[in-house]
């Protein structure tokens, strides 16, 4: 199987400075070796403006570095606004999307599209049901055990590939409130982009300082990252073709490296775990769901 | 038979607890089996095929209809759970099946197109879009919406949706958007959405520290209570922990949804039915939170002053939230 198996770059989730944002994909597209980047705003649509006028740019430059390019869109979508802009970025056949949000699995119905990992994929019957429908890639929801992620590979074969997070704070939940700017006696209306303040997620920490989880606009992430660097050859025996990199405020080249020398098998998984240990040194890794509950502290 | 404007759903963890809220006034109980098909599976909770039988007699006896909650998410490799509960609604004589996963909707629309099928508030429909993709496709007649919406989004909504919408007016609250919250399942090992439970009774323990009293799910600290404070469920999402310097409740305080202040208006937004959360709860709650808002209700559809009190000691923490429904909850 090896050699086959795709990497690619999660759209970023945090609130970065549009030049951050900006150079963070030229960097990407001329260093990073992923075969697939995600971009678009997946939490808060308020975000969004800040970054629109670079994102031709980011897209030419991200293709003429030999990126594919996919749209993301919004993973929870609460008004007309919202709505209408998830249904323009759909309706437009000239981009391959990926749907967050139920909404977009109608506007996408038909033609060839990948569903994220905020949409519910949990059995073999979802998973078929939304390859009848178009989904060319499916990027599983970050809960799933091992048996399921088996069970669900066996099933893809020949109708859909499968994608999983492989590194990167887990995305863990979403609401209707921010927390964000609830932490900051704030409302989500006048919420000031709070958010901005830390690009990597507010960490949160238990009454007994341990940390647990990371705040990001409506969004709440683990605190650990997830990293299954020294799982590839399993995941790819069961069936899944495609590992997605969630960015953090780190050098996200350099975990992509990582990343495909082990899969490349130009270093071994325990060479590429001491690799990652020493690019992200602040970072607290996990395999999390993947192990199960007592590996996540 | 009840005629009533707007239809007051109301759980029924246990059969004694169907009866109590038959007798306090439901137009509809919604039940589960005793499985992983359900989102409260819980111990000592729900029906066995037999109980479902028989409640579902007793019910309809009264008048009142039975919605049969196969709205966790089948797993992978294991289907066959999840379409036997759909099965056994439809030989049964289930008023309705509420669903959430893509696949169990189809399952149930191919396998059984004339069984009413509602879509549960698990499955994240929030926009008009979203709703139609499952209307059109699997024949849904009615939606539970997801607990994300203000008042005036959901009188929007449903001007735009093919189906009818229902929406919880009282009881536990999900502060995150349902069906899409993995924090229980991160602490815990055990997912709502493939094990039908949130921060379980099997995972909490209570230790002393000093004069204090510290709340735990799984290996994690929810809450930390001072001596004399009273000391409520680690429920994850309405625990205490630190930001920076600060320590609150960053998601939410221990508190329920009382959405009865604002009866006219879900009235006037177009909701054809009002859920009532709470299948884990005993008889006796369920017999009074049932007539509380019976009563309220019946006032609100004659167009008298509803009395939104005495609800607050049957509240977490005896705090009540009108939630999402207000803006400024966001």
């Amino acid at each position: 199987m090896e050699g086959q198996a795709q990497l690619t770059l999660g759209p970023v989730l945090f609130n970065w400075p549009a030049e951050r944002w900006r150079d963070f994909y030229f960097s990407v597209a001329e260093e990073a070796p992923v075969d697939c980047v995600y971009l678009g705003e997946v939490v808060c649509s308020k975000r969004e403006p800040f970054f629109a006028p670079m994102l031709e740019d980011v897209v030419a430059r991200l293709e003429a570095g030999g990126k594919q390019v996919v749209f993301s869109t919004l993973a929870l979508i609460t008004n007309a606004r919202e709505a209408q802009a998830a249904r323009e970025l759909c309706e437009d056949e000239t981009l391959l999307v990926e749907a967050n949000d139920p909404s977009a699995l109608g506007y996408l119905q038909g033609r060839p599209h990948v569903v994220g990992p905020y949409v519910n994929v949990y059995n073999e019957d979802t998973l078929l049901y939304l390859a009848g429908g178009g989904a060319r890639r499916v990027c599983l929801p970050v809960e799933l055990p091992a048996t399921s992620l088996a069970s669900l590979g066996r099933a893809a074969q020949g109708h859909v590939d499968l994608e999983v997070q492989a590194f990167g704070r887990l995305p863990l939940a979403l609401s209707a409130r921010c927390y964000h700017a609830r932490a900051h006696g704030l409302h989500k209306d006048n919420c000031r982009f709070v958010c901005a303040e830390d690009p990597d997620g507010l960490p949160l920490k238990t009454l007994s300082d341990q940390p647990f989880l990371a705040v990001n606009g409506i969004q709440t992430l683990s605190h650990a990252y997830v990293n299954l660097i020294d799982e590839l050859g399993a995941l790819q025996d069961m069936g899944i073709t495609a590992f997605r990199l969630s960015p953090q405020a780190c050098d996200i080249v350099g975990v992509a490296g990582a990343f495909r020398d082990v899969l490349d098998r130009r270093i071994d998984a325990e060479e590429g775990t001491a690799r990652l240990s020493r690019i992200v040194p602040q970072a607290h890794y996990s395999k999390s769901f993947f192990e199960g509950a007592a590996q996540r502290a | 038979m009840r005629r009533r404007t707007l239809e007051l759903v109301c759980p029924a963890g246990t059969p004694a607890s169907l009866k109590a809220a038959i007798e306090a006034g439901a137009d509809a109980v919604y039940l589960g089996l005793a499985d992983e098909t359900n989102a409260r599976n819980f111990p000592g909770l729900n029906f066995s095929p037999r109980d479902f039988r028989e409640g579902l007699a007793l019910a309809h006896r009264e008048g009142v209809k039975v919605l049969l909650a196969v709205n966790t998410f089948p797993m992978a490799g294991n289907v066959g759970p999840w379409r036997r509960a759909v099965d056994l609604a439809v030989e049964e004589g289930a008023d309705a099946v509420i669903v959430a996963d893509i696949g169990l909707a189809a399952y149930a629309a191919r396998t059984h197109p004339e069984q009413r099928l509602h879509l549960s508030v698990q499955a994240s429909a929030s926009t008009p879009d979203a709703i139609a993709y499952f209307v059109e496709r699997f024949g849904v007649k009615r939606v539970v919406l997801p607990r994300v919406l203000t008042l005036p989004e959901i009188a929007a909504l449903n001007r735009a949706i093919p189906c009818e919408s229902e929406v919880f007016v009282f009881g536990g609250l999900c502060v995150m958007a349902e069906g899409r919250c993995a924090l229980s399942s991160y602490a815990t090992g055990k997912s709502p959405n493939m094990n039908g439970v949130c921060s379980p009774p099997s995972h909490a323990t209570y230790e002393r520290d000093g004069d204090a009293l510290v709340s735990r799910l799984g290996d994690f600290t929810i809450n930390r209570f001072a001596a004399g404070e009273d000391a409520g469920y680690p429920t994850l999402c309405k625990g205490r922990f630190r930001i920076n310097e600060d320590t609150g409740y960053v998601f939410e305080e221990p508190a329920s949804l009382n959405a009865l202040d604002h009866l006219g208006e879900l009235i006037g937004a177009g909701v054809v039915a009002l859920k009532i959360e709470g299948r884990q709860r005993g008889r006796a709650y369920i017999a009074q939170v049932v007539a509380k808002v019976r009563a309220a209700v019946d006032a609100a559809t004659a167009g008298a002053a509803v009395d939104s009190g005495g609800l607050a000691r049957l509240s977490e923490g005896g705090r009540q939230t009108a939630g999402a429904y207000r803006k400024t909850w966001r």
